[in-house]
C-alpha cells in the first residue's frame, strides 16, 4: 500500500484533547506541517498560551515553553533577543492576545519583533466555560453576556489584523479561516508566508484565523461550521490585510488648511 | 579589581549585574531606580548585550522569563509598585525553576506612596511575594560597594539551585554615591556552559518544555515537596549574616539595608560611651539566619530592631527568637529615616543607663 499521508514530525504523539469541531487540532497540524516543511523544527521555539491551548507545549514536537495569560509576544520577545537563530512562535487564543494580551501584542508588532502570532479567534473563552471575548460579535451570547453582546455594556469586537495593520513593525497579516478544505489550504499557505518572512527577518508576522468552538457556542459542529460562514466571516473578513507584496493603499487627501 | 570608583548606588549595580554576565535587561521608568535602566541602555549594547525598555513592568518580567528559559543571565528592576506588578511572571519562574534576577529600591507605600525610602516591601519579598508556596533569595545591602558584588552571587545561586533571585534595596541605597571596588573578575556568559534545561537549537536533541504546570493528580503536591527540599539546602548552605561585637552584648541591634547601616553607627556610638552593644545583620533576608538569633538569645536578652516599615522583619526576629529574649521595634515607616541618635537613646532606655 502506499502511503499518502502521516502525522507530521512537527507534532508530538500525545493526543490532543480539543473538543470535536474545534479548530485548534487542524491549526496545530499546519503549523507543525509548515515548520517541518521549512526546515526549521530542531530551532522552533513554541509559547503556549492560557486558554485551551494552554497545552500546546505537550503537542509541538519542539522546545516550547508556556507562560501567563497575554504574555507570549513580551516571552517571544526575550527569547528572539537572546537567541535569534531560533525561530519563535506564540500560539495564542482571543482573550490572551486581545484582553489581557493587548499591551503586549501591539508593542511586540511595534517593535518589529521577528516573531511569528498564531492566533485563533473563536469569539469565545473557551478553557472557562464560554464567557465573552473581546472579539465576540455584537448580539452574540455568552456566560457574561447572556442576552447577547452589546455596544452599550461591551463595545465592539476587536479586528485585531486591521488594528495592528497601523503599526510598521507589522509586516505581514492575514486572516483565514479553516471551515471548509479549500481554506485550510490556504491557511497552511498563509502560515507558511508568515514564518518565511521570519525566517527573512522581515518584521512581526501573524496569522489570525477565525475557528469554531461548537462547545461554548453551544452549536453541533456543523452549525459552528455554518455560524463561521455566516456570521464570522462577514464581520471578519479573509485575506491578506497586509504584506511586504501588498500594495500601499493611497494615503487620504490633506485637508486644506484654510477650508 | 583594584580599581576604586565612585559609583551611585543604582549605577553600581547596574555594572556589577553586567560584569556577572548580565547580558539581557529589561524594564521600566519608575523612581527611584530609573538610573539602573538608563546605566543599562548605554552600557549592555557595548557588552554585546540587550536592553529593551518594555511597555510595562508586567511585559518586563515575561520578557525574563522568555530569555532565561534560554538560560541567559537576565535582569529586571523596579520599585515597590512596580515589582508588585512583576509578581506573576516571578511566580511563573519560581515554578519553572528559572533563575531570574531582579532588584527592588523600595519606596514608600502603600499605592503610589512616595519616592523616598523604606523598608515596607520585606514581606513581598521573603514570602515569595506572588501566589503558590514559593521562595526568592534575597539579598540586602547596606552599601554601594554591596550593591555592586551582590550579584554576582544572586546568580550563582540562581542557577545553581534554579531559583529566583533578587536584591532588596532602597531609595537610599539606589541614589548615594560611595567608592566602589569590585571583589572579583569580569564574568564572560559565553565562556559559562549551557543549563541543560536552556531552550534553543536543538542540533538533534531531545526537545525541552518550561513550564510551571502539572495537571496530573498528586504532582504539584510532589513538585511542591520538592522545592521545599531545595530552599531546605539552600537556607543550610547560602545563609549570610554580619555580626557586629555580640559575643559581649547586653544589648543587640537588628536590622538590615540602610536601617542597619544606621544601627552599625549607633554600635560605635554605644560601645565609646562604654554600653555593650552588639548587631545583627542579616545579609540574606531569605534565607534568614534564625539560628544566629537563636544562639545569641541564649546570652543576650535584649534585642533592638530596627526598620522603615511598620514591622515586617521584626516578625522573622521573633520566630527566630521564641519569646527567650525581650524585642523591641523602632518602627519609621514610608520615607522616615532612623537617625543613629535616635536608636543610640532607646538602646540606653533598653539598658536603664538613661
Amino acid at each position: 500500500m502506499k502511503k499518502v499521508f502521516e502525522r507530521t514530525k512537527g507534532l508530538t504523539e500525545i493526543p490532543m484533547r480539543y473538543c470535536p469541531g474545534c479548530g485548534h487540532g487542524v491549526v496545530h497540524r499546519l503549523v507543525a506541517e509548515v515548520l517541518e516543511e521549512l526546515n526549521v523544527l530542531d530551532r522552533s521555539v513554541a509559547i503556549a498560551p492560557v486558554g485551551c491551548s494552554v497545552f500546546a507545549d505537550e503537542y509541538f514536537n519542539c522546545d516550547a515553553i508556556q507562560g501567563p495569560h497575554g504574555r507570549g509576544p513580551a516571552i517571544a520577545t526575550g527569547i528572539k533577543r537572546v537567541k535569534p537563530e531560533c525561530i519563535v512562535f506564540s500560539y495564542q487564543g482571543d482573550g490572551d492576545l486581545a484582553s489581557i494580551g493587548m499591551a503586549e501584542t501591539i508593542h511586540a508588532a511595534n517593535r518589529a519583533e521577528n516573531i511569528t502570532i498564531i492566533f485563533i479567534n473563536n469569539a469565545i473563552y473557551g478553557m472557562t466555560g464560554g464567557q465573552m471575548a473581546p472579539t465576540t460579535l455584537l448580539g452574540m451570547r455568552s456566560t457574561t453576556s447572556p442576552h447577547g453582546r452589546t455596544v452599550e455594556a461591551n463595545g465592539y469586537p476587536f479586528k485585531m489584523c486591521e488594528l495592528l495593520a497601523t503599526l510598521d513593525g507589522a509586516v505581514y497579516l492575514e486572516r483565514c479561516s479553516v471551515h471548509t478544505p479549500a481554506n485550510v489550504l490556504k491557511c497552511r499557505k498563509a502560515i507558511k508566508k508568515a514564518f518565511t518572512y521570519q525566517i527573512e527577518r522581515r518584521g512581526f508576522t501573524m496569522v489570525e484565523i477565525v475557528s469554531q468552538c461548537p462547545t461554548d457556542w453551544e452549536m453541533t459542529p456543523l452549525n459552528a461550521i455554518e455560524f463561521v460562514k455566516t456570521k464570522m466571516i462577514p464581520y471578519f473578513p479573509l485575506g491578506v490585510i497586509k504584506s511586504p507584496e501588498k500594495k500601499e493603499s493611497p494615503k487620504a487627501k490633506e485637508e486644506p488648511v484654510n477650508a | 579589581m583594584g580599581e576604586r570608583n565612585l559609583m551611585k548606588g543604582n549605577e553600581a549595580l547596574a555594572e556589577g549585574a553586567i560584569r556577572a554576565g548580565c547580558r539581557f535587561f529589561a524594564g521600566y521608568p519608575i523612581t527611584p531606580q530609573n538610573e539602573i535602566p538608563e546605566y543599562m541602555s548605554w552600557r549592555l549594547p557595548q557588552t554585546g548585550g540587550t536592553f529593551i525598555q518594555a511597555e510595562s513592568e508586567v511585559a518586563a518580567i515575561n520578557m525574563l522569563y522568555g530569555a532565561t528559559a534560554c538560560g541567559a543571565r537576565v535582569m529586571t528592576s523596579s520599585s515597590s509598585p512596580g515589582i508588585s506588578l512583576k509578581q506573576e511572571g516571578i511566580s511563573y519562574c519560581a515554578g519553572a525553576r528559572l533563575p531570574i534576577f531582579y532588584a527592588n529600591v523600595v519606596r514608600g507605600g502603600p499605592g503610589l506612596g512616595n519616592i523616598a525610602p523604606a523598608q515596607s516591601d520585606y514581606y513581598q519579598a521573603t514570602r515569595g511575594g506572588g501566589h503558590g508556596d514559593y521562595r526568592v533569595y534575597v539579598m540586602a545591602p547596606c552599601s554601594v560597594s554591596e550593591m555592586a558584588n551582590f550579584p554576582k552571587r544572586c546568580y550563582e545561586v540562581g542557577f545553581k539551585y534554579r531559583i529566583p533571585t533578587m536584591i532588596l534595596a532602597d531609595g537610599l541605597l539606589g541614589q548615594m554615591m560611595e567608592p566602589v571596588e569590585f571583589d572579583f573578575e569580569p564574568i564572560d556568559p559565553a565562556a559559562l556552559p549551557e543549563p541543560d534545561w536552556a531552550l534553543g537549537v536543538r542540533n538533534g536533541r531531545p526537545r525541552r518544555r518550561v513550564k510551571s504546570y502539572d495537571l496530573a493528580p498528586g504532582k504539584m503536591e510532589e513538585f511542591n515537596f520538592q522545592l521545599e527540599k531545595i530552599y531546605d539546602e539552600i537556607a543550610a548552605k547560602e545563609t549570610l549574616c554580619e555580626t557586629i561585637q555580640c559575643e559581649d552584648a547586653e544589648l543587640i541591634l537588628t536590622a538590615y539595608g540602610s536601617a542597619a547601616r544606621v544601627c552599625k553607627s549607633t554600635v560605635a556610638m554605644a560601645r565609646k560611651a562604654g554600653l555593650k552593644v552588639g548587631l545583627i545583620r542579616p545579609i540574606t533576608v531569605w534565607p534568614f539566619p534564625k539560628k544566629i538569633f537563636a544562639d545569641a538569645a541564649e546570652k543576650t536578652k535584649k534585642f533592638l530592631v530596627v526598620e522603615m516599615s511598620l514591622g515586617q522583619y521584626v516578625e522573622d526576629v521573633q520566630l527566630s527568637i521564641l519569646g527567650r529574649a525581650q524585642i523591641e521595634l523602632h518602627k519609621r515607616p514610608a520615607g522616615g529615616i532612623p537617625t543613629a541618635e535616635e536608636v543610640f537613646e532607646l538602646a540606653r532606655k533598653m539598658l536603664g543607663k538613661d
